[in-house]
């Protein structure tokens, strides 16, 4: 039995300290904000999900092209975990978009660019999962699936600039002071430190999902070593 | 001795249109089925002159867009169902001819399709703007992206268990930018919106066709290797 890393057991405790911190952060330390007031406070655990979201999906193409040149069944591994962790915060991340945009926007959904791009990806990553769930094959699911995140990474990028031909009202709040009718604000500096803290806590939470997932991909493989040997005899 | 690239892409070709208008499967089930989803938006959209002038070409893209996966899943079943696809591959071919005689041919069956429909629409909607050369480029750029990919994802989705359900969801969600492309190119032609309004979305479908077919050509082989 393959023992539990203690690096990955200390990773564990780290982020549950680190989301803890920037809960607080988040939560308590960081100012209202003076128009929006509390409703505000979803933009920093909106921006953290959305950010590792996107790392996750690239992640998963990089892994793809990966297993695609080396064979090697790490990277399927390594790319399904990237994905199914990034469908589920890119989830998190259009929910929590939903419950702010409510009393921002006066709307749950609107088919702004940056929103219909997170639901064409989050039913790209659905349709990565139908295909993987439909080919018993392990090393065809494997390239089938390098293949497809490759194709979803591609046009993802094309989908969001086409879509951008419409008008956006998304706010972008880095970078870009001329927002505030759409829902923007300044960020003071201690809006940015947690917005900061928050992106830290996400990114560590993200590799432990991710170290844990790729794990247990190799653990099933295992059992399924196991069961295909005990059948065999 | 291998034959060259071009003839074997062509014997491919020929197969393919030679099967085809001697049952006529895979045209006359598109075309219906074409008729069908218009007359279906006619009711649904409720297509007076008013909202014709908006939705002419998301009518017609979507259409196409239908009626084309129920041709692509044909034309790659067919190839399954009756081992030809091993056949295909035991051919001392490229794979890429393969790949390139499919999809010409995919790509045949829905410009048929397309130059039996716009008429059609024109006449139940007096509609006669669709006939600009503009329009025509943009429904050819469009199809060729869309039927890339397409016969990509349809190589691929042949060979898994729930096979024709699944080539709709793998395909729409890679397809999205030539759509929305196609749609807002076509809608700014239609509705003589000038040349930046046309311009920006061609540009982006020219990208994507460029891309798509490179990509596809590149993954074909690793699609159907066993």
């Amino acid at each position: 039995m393959q023992q539990k890393p203690i690096l990955l057991t200390i990773l564990d405790i780290l982020s549950i300290i680190a989301i803890g911190i920037a809960t607080y952060f988040a939560l308590v330390l960081a100012p209202t904000e003076l128009v929006m007031g509390e409703v505000q406070r979803v933009f920093y655990f909106h921006v953290g999900t959305g950010w590792v979201a996107l790392l996750g999906f690239i992640i998963a193409s990089i892994a793809g092209v990966a297993y695609l040149v080396s064979k090697k069944m790490f990277w399927d591994r390594f790319g399904l975990a990237a994905v199914e962790v990034s469908a589920m915060f890119f989830l998190i991340t259009i929910v929590l978009g939903s419950i702010w945009a409510r009393p921002a926007w006066n709307t749950w959904w609107t088919w702004d660019v940056r929103l219909t791009s997170a639901a064409v990806t989050e039913l790209i990553f659905i349709a990565y999962f139908m295909l993987r769930a439909g080919i018993e094959d392990p090393e065809k699911r494997a390239r089938f699936g390098a293949i497809y995140t490759l194709l979803g990474g591609l046009s993802a990028p094309i989908t969001f600039m086409v879509i951008r031909l419409f008008r956006s009202i998304h706010p972008v709040v880095v970078g870009n002071p001329s927002a505030e009718a759409q829902g923007g604000f300044d960020m003071t500096v201690d809006m940015r430190n947690t917005l900061f803290i928050t992106l830290i806590a996400f990114t560590i939470l993200f590799i432990d999902f991710i170290w844990h997932r790729v794990r247990l991909g190799g653990l099933q493989e295992k059992v399924e070593q196991l069961k295909l040997k005990t059948l065999g005899e | 001795m291998k034959p060259s690239f071009l003839k074997a892409t062509f014997a491919i070709i020929h197969k393919d249109l030679a099967a085809e208008f001697r049952s006529r499967e895979l045209l006359t089930a598109m075309l219906t089925f074409s008729v069908l989803v218009i007359l279906i938006f006619n009711f649904a959209l409720d297509l007076n002159i008013d909202v014709r002038q908006k939705v002419t070409a998301g009518v017609l893209w979507t259409t196409f867009a239908f009626a084309g996966t129920l041709g692509l899943n044909r034309s790659m079943a067919v190839e399954k169902d009756r081992g030809c696809m091993d056949g295909l591959l035991l051919a001392p071919v490229d794979r890429s001819a393969i790949f390139f005689g499919k999809a010409i041919s995919n790509l045949a069956f829905m410009l048929i399709v397309e130059a039996i429909v716009l008429p059609l629409y024109a006449f139940f909607y007096n509609e006669t703007r669709i006939f600009q050369w503009e329009f025509i480029a943009v429904l050819l750029l469009g199809s060729i992206g869309y039927i890339s990919v397409g016969t990509l994802l349809s190589a691929m989705s042949v060979q898994t268990r729930t096979r024709e359900i699944l080539l709709p969801i793998l395909l729409f969600p890679i397809t999205i930018p030539v759509l929305i492309a196609s749609v807002l190119a076509s809608g700014a032609i239609i509705n003589d919106a000038g040349l930046p309004q046309i311009i920006t979305p061609l540009n982006l479908l020219i990208v994507y066709d460029v891309i798509f077919i490179a990509v596809s050509f590149m993954f074909f082989d690793a699609i159907v290797e066993e």
